[in-house]
């Protein structure tokens, strides 16, 4: 870990005390079967999380509860009064419209949502930050390219220029690195680590286990019900692993339902 | 015959070809955008259907009223606004997709008004409703439709925004808007606002001919939002134009004509529009060292 990253460590060491995030015995679902089942914990402001677990352990589904895009099927997630404003989120990237004529520069500048609204225009200053963005991902030139003529490491960068616009305060990542070559995740985990530097909270969900050991000081393991969270080191460990791999991924039809949780009914 | 003759005559002469004029011309500003975003959603079918649920509403306020422009505008619109808002919300409430949902509203939308009409027993002339009479405006249908225009036109200013991004990228809305779902409705409540407009001119179902062909023309000629929109918009008022000329010289109607020139350009886009079409992508080009 280099000196730059040292003092992100003791930045975010300071405001450790703020709980921006905060699960509380919650289950994520869709139609009455648990994704995500009985989740409890606390994100602090500037941490920086990957939520690891095979396919189909409720690694976006819980991105999306945190976002407020799905309702807790019980229990809660305490999020931001204005959630929407201070957390940015990047869904895995299949959702974009790729044949849709827009260029580059405009879909970075939706970054500036936060500031221009719905109707807003786009000042001056604003045409700089735009550029910066551009300029930060490596995709100086490319400002008039259409997305539909761009690689998937392009738009992935483009998206990334967005995020960096979106100056959000807890950002989350749904596979991020997923199909890109090594470059690319080279220059946009520089970028992750630039948020961490700056205080902000992210939220990662990610398979490449290497790239998390050595980027990601936090890891939460799911498995529909959380296998573990904590430090890396701790959390990905073989036993644990392998309990996650032995995770069962068929509904079960004939489940009882869940017992209500023993805490949570009063609050 | 001269270029006066062929071209500005019809139009200096007679007062109903004016009318209709600027009929066309506002239907083609109005549709001509709606049409674009309808492709770039993939709703072009969604059009169609919807027109066969104005269908009915339209069929019903003729039965009531007659020949009355109020009772027909407003059965077509209730009829349109149930589908269209109904399958809206259906889609958004429900794990159903909005072509299914709006497949089955107008369905019964068509079922209803075949059997209102029947109940009623008369074997009444509706061949006003299904191909409109361009060429007969009056002052009231004209004020109509160049409403149905500037209503359009205001409303996609104030709404492209969120209408291009819920298009483009409807997970980043949904993170930083709650706009997407209002928005999304009363894109649909425009569609059928332009359809009840276009049904008075063209007929329910030729109206869409307006709304599709040009955007799908445009698609050929130019790539970017802006030029499409401009592009779809010279289309529909140049075959509404080109479409009243051929309609007046020939003698045929003026409707299908209009349509059927906008579905000229289609064809010839097809063949050699630059972007994509068949005969452009058949030349032989080198390609570029970088």
């Amino acid at each position: 870990m280099g000196a730059e990253a040292k003092s992100a460590e003791v930045k975010s060491a300071e405001v450790k005390s703020a709980e921006v995030l905060a699960f509380r015995d919650v289950t994520l679902g869709y139609d009455r079967h648990p994704a995500v089942h009985h989740l409890t914990g606390t994100v602090n402001a500037g941490e920086l999380i990957a939520i690891c677990g095979p396919n189909g352990a409720g690694k976006s589904t819980l991105l999306k509860g945190v976002m407020g895009l799905l309702s807790p099927l019980a229990g809660s997630i305490v999020r931001p009064d204005d959630g929407r404003a201070r957390i940015a989120y990047l869904p895995q990237a299949a959702e974009v419209d790729r044949s849709f004529p827009i260029n580059v520069y405009d879909i970075v500048a939706l970054g500036l949502w936060r500031r221009t609204g719905l109707f807003g225009g786009v000042s001056h200053a604003d045409r700089a930050r735009i550029a910066e963005a551009i300029a930060a991902v490596g995709l100086d030139g490319f400002e008039r390219r259409p997305i539909g003529t761009l690689s998937g490491g392009q738009m992935q960068r483009a998206l990334f220029a967005r995020l960096l616009l979106q100056n959000a305060e807890i950002i989350l990542l749904d596979e991020p690195f997923t199909a890109l070559d090594a470059a690319t995740v080279r220059d946009l985990v520089a970028l992750v680590e630039r948020w961490h530097g700056e205080g902000r909270t992210v939220l990662a969900v990610l398979h490449d286990l290497e790239l998390v050991r050595a980027h990601f000081p936090r890891t939460l393991l799911l498995a529909r019900s959380p296998v573990e969270w904590g430090e890396t080191r701790t959390v990905l460990t073989s036993t644990n692993l392998t309990r996650a791999r032995h995770m069962c991924e068929a509904w079960d039809e004939g489940a009882h339902a869940c017992a209500p949780a023993r805490t949570e009914r009063a609050a | 015959m001269n270029a006066y003759d062929l071209l500005i005559a019809p139009f200096a002469e007679f007062d109903f070809m004016r009318r209709a004029l600027i009929g066309v011309i506002a239907l083609g500003l109005g549709a001509g955008p709606v049409g674009v975003l309808m492709m770039l959603r993939r709703m072009s079918l969604a059009g169609d259907a919807m027109a066969h649920a104005i269908l009915p509403g339209a069929a019903v306020g003729f039965l009531a009223a007659g020949l009355n422009l109020f009772a027909m505008t407003l059965g077509g619109l209730i009829a349109g606004f149930a589908v269209a808002l109904g399958a809206g919300a259906v889609a958004r409430a429900t794990q159903m997709k909005e072509d299914a949902a709006l497949a089955a509203f107008y369905l019964v939308s068509l079922a209803l008004g075949v059997m209102l009409v029947s109940l009623r027993g008369s074997n009444v002339d509706l061949l006003h409703v299904l191909f409109g009479t361009v060429l007969a405006l009056d002052d009231p249908t004209l004020l109509l439709i160049v409403g149905v225009s500037t209503v359009s036109m205001l409303t996609l200013a104030v709404l492209w925004r969120p209408l291009v991004v819920e298009c483009v990228d409807p997970g980043f809305l949904r993170s930083v808007s709650r706009a997407g779902t209002p928005t999304h409705l009363v894109f649909l409540g425009l569609v059928v606002l332009n359809l009840v407009g276009g049904f008075h001119a063209l007929g329910t179902l030729l109206a869409v001919g307006l709304m599709m062909l040009p955007a799908a023309t445009a698609r050929f000629w130019a790539s970017d939002l802006t030029a499409l929109v401009v592009a779809a918009v010279l289309v529909a008022c140049g075959s509404g134009v080109i479409g009243l000329l051929v309609s007046y010289h020939l003698g045929v109607p003026s409707g299908p004509a209009i349509i059927l020139v906008a579905g000229g350009a289609y064809v010839l886009s097809v063949l050699v529009g630059p972007i994509g079409g068949i005969l452009p992508r058949l030349m032989p080009r080198r390609h570029l060292e970088a």
